[in-house]
């Protein structure tokens, strides 16, 4: 599992757009790495036209039956069609990690923004507050807050999403310390704009590359925690599928059908390598020491 | 060097008590009165008044908190509701087979991670370093509830080869413990192994290119002599300081991993309790891990002091 802040962003960033999309192009991995997520992403938005059973249709003559032309990944323990369920999954996973990401940027990098613009004791609060969260294992804070508001899709996204903020606090202060003391924005100030216009016009498209890198390797961080919450049973809830809900039931029926536990786990495999590899691919790309 | 460490940890204070404002905070995130939330299934009043009056919960928030706190600085972090044990004893009782799990995970992680970090580094741009790469990936995109739960089918149902679940004391039984804990061990070990491969790997390739390792080749020293001894001794610095920074990552995995192999550990004891509705234990628990983490993070530092001469110096 790729922790979260451990993505060696760098600190100096390629802000040409063209140069940064070239080398991204020609880098493999970040392809197949899109072609996996674009996969997926498609399958999870054609699902409802999709020609495949409801996934939440049971049938009693289909229990646990193995791989066959009728169900092509097979039927778990209520006769449920698992390649329906794995499709319909891939919405839940998809946007566990997407809108837990945006939750954990939408707050976290105003306040790295201010945090690293202002300085002095608003910086000393924050930066405190950051690293109180920092020193609690993401898991664990998602599975303590998730607990706490009770077991469902959005409490889960909403936990991750939280517990995944601080990261973004940090890295965007961070980013900010440095492109605050540039000239353009020492100009901006001497001409009298006021603080929100140049956090807004001249900081945040600055330090955007970055934040873009470390969201794009957290969605992969948060599709593993929304299974991981799933599998213990405190996010997506029965019969809605997910796959780590999927996971959780097919763990007592390994002997017996032990097709039920490949696919979701596969899936989510192949989502977060997807995610990884689009990540690291976008760090080299807008690296500017990389050739 | 005693006043570095005084002066670390004074500044985990500020810290620990933000830590203790989010952790008692989150009971008030449980919809409802938490007083029900709380006692279950038990609804007589007189219970349920004597709740209340025991955690002032009829007294202003903020003189909650301070009593909570006070508590827990005494080292009261409530009682279990299920078991009816305090939550410091549950978490002592439970910690020692984390504590096991996760050395043994460590073993792992490092005899994976770090020869195939130095090896892909040495052969950088190889085959073998595109396949230590591809590896790593690998071990960081699995989830490990999923591995967990293939080797279970693989070496548990189909070969026969180790039990799928349950613990055994390494004290009572040493052999059964270590046949029981090899399979959770290797899928917690694996996504560590996969960030000390690439830790490693990056510590390595920096080192390598410096001057005295020209030199060292320029002596006609063994490759040998000159990867492990002159280079490896070098990038171990940032590598023993990633491993004390890893613990959390290891706590987070137990959970899952417990989970999966029914070991009772810490791990399992944070799950069970969540769905007891057990919440004064969730709350010891990611206290718990907080100081643990925390403390880890300060061993790092002291290590990171001690293993290079040039920061003992400074101090």
């Amino acid at each position: 599992m790729t922790a979260i802040g451990e993505t060696g962003i760098p600190a100096a960033i390629d802000r040409t757009p063209s140069r940064a999309w070239r080398k991204l192009k020609a880098n493999k991995g970040a392809l197949v790495g899109l072609v996996i997520i674009a996969f997926f992403a498609i399958l999870a938005v054609a699902a409802p036209l999709l020609p495949i059973p409801d996934p939440n249709a049971t049938s009693w003559s289909a229990i646990r039956k193995a791989p066959s032309a009728a169900h092509w990944l097979g039927t778990d323990d209520i006769g449920r069609d698992i390649l329906s369920r794995m499709i319909w999954g891939a919405q839940a996973s998809l946007m566990a990690g997407v809108f837990s990401v945006a939750i954990a940027v939408i707050i976290g990098v105003p306040f790295g923004l201010v945090s690293g613009y202002f300085g002095g004791w608003i910086d000393m609060v924050i930066s405190r507050i950051t690293e109180a969260f920092l020193a609690m294992p993401f898991l664990i804070t998602a599975i303590a807050l998730a607990a706490f508001l009770g077991p469902s899709l959005t409490n889960a996204m909403i936990a991750i999403g939280l517990s995944a903020m601080p990261v973004f606090v940090r890295l965007t202060r961070g980013q900010v310390l440095s492109v605050k003391t540039e000239e353009y924005v020492e100009g901006a100030r001497s001409i009298g704009l006021r603080s929100s216009g140049i956090i807004t016009r001249y900081i945040l498209p600055n330090v955007f590359a970055p934040i873009l890198v470390q969201a794009t390797l957290t969605v992969a961080t948060a599709i593993i925690a929304e299974a991981s919450l799933s599998f213990l049973g405190l996010g997506q809830q029965p019969p809605a599928p997910s796959w780590g809900s999927m996971l959780n039931v097919a763990k007592n029926f390994l002997s017996q059908a032990p097709w039920m536990a490949m696919w979701p786990g596969a899936a989510i495999f192949l989502v977060v390598i997807g995610f990884n590899l689009l990540g690291d691919g976008l760090r080299d790309a807008l690296d500017p020491r990389e050739a | 060097m005693y006043t570095y460490i005084a002066k670390r940890l004074l500044v985990a204070i500020p810290t620990l008590l933000i830590i203790s404002i989010f952790v008692f905070s989150l009971q008030k995130l449980l919809p409802g009165d938490p007083i029900l939330a709380m006692a279950g299934e038990e609804r007589d009043p007189q219970v349920l008044e004597f709740l209340r009056g025991k955690y002032r919960l009829n007294d202003p928030v903020p003189y909650q908190y301070v009593h909570w706190l006070g508590a827990a600085l005494q080292g009261d972090l409530g009682i279990s509701l299920r078991t009816n044990q305090p939550v410091l004893q549950l978490v002592g009782e439970k910690l020692p087979v984390t504590i096991q799990l996760a050395i043994m995970s460590m073993i792992f992680a490092f005899a994976i991670g770090v020869p195939m970090g130095i090896l892909a580094a040495v052969k950088k741009n190889t085959m073998i370093d595109y396949i230590a790469n591809i590896i790593a990936l690998t071990g960081l995109s699995i989830p490990n509830f999923w591995l967990g739960i293939m080797l279970i089918l693989l070496v548990s149902v189909n070969l026969g080869w180790l039990p799928a679940s349950g613990y055994e004391p390494f004290f009572s039984n040493p052999l059964r413990s270590l046949e029981t804990m090899l399979m959770p061990s290797f899928v917690l070990g694996n996504a560590l192994a996969a960030t000390l491969m690439r830790h490693t790997r990056s510590a390595m390739l920096s080192v390598l290119s410096a001057d005295y390792i020209r030199t060292a080749r320029a002596k006609g020293l063994p490759e040998s002599t000159v990867v492990l001894e002159h280079s490896f001794r070098n990038a171990v610095l940032p590598i023993v300081t990633l491993t004390a920074l890893l613990f959390g990552e290891l706590l987070a995995g137990a959970v899952l991993t417990e989970q999966i192999f029914t070991i009772p550990g810490f791990g399992k004891l944070i799950v069970d309790a969540v769905f007891n509705r057990d919440y004064a234990v969730v709350q010891g628990v990611v206290i718990c891990t907080a100081i643990g983490f925390i403390l880890m993070n300060l061993l790092a530092d002291i290590l990171y002091v001690l293993l290079n001469p040039r920061m003992r110096a400074a101090l």
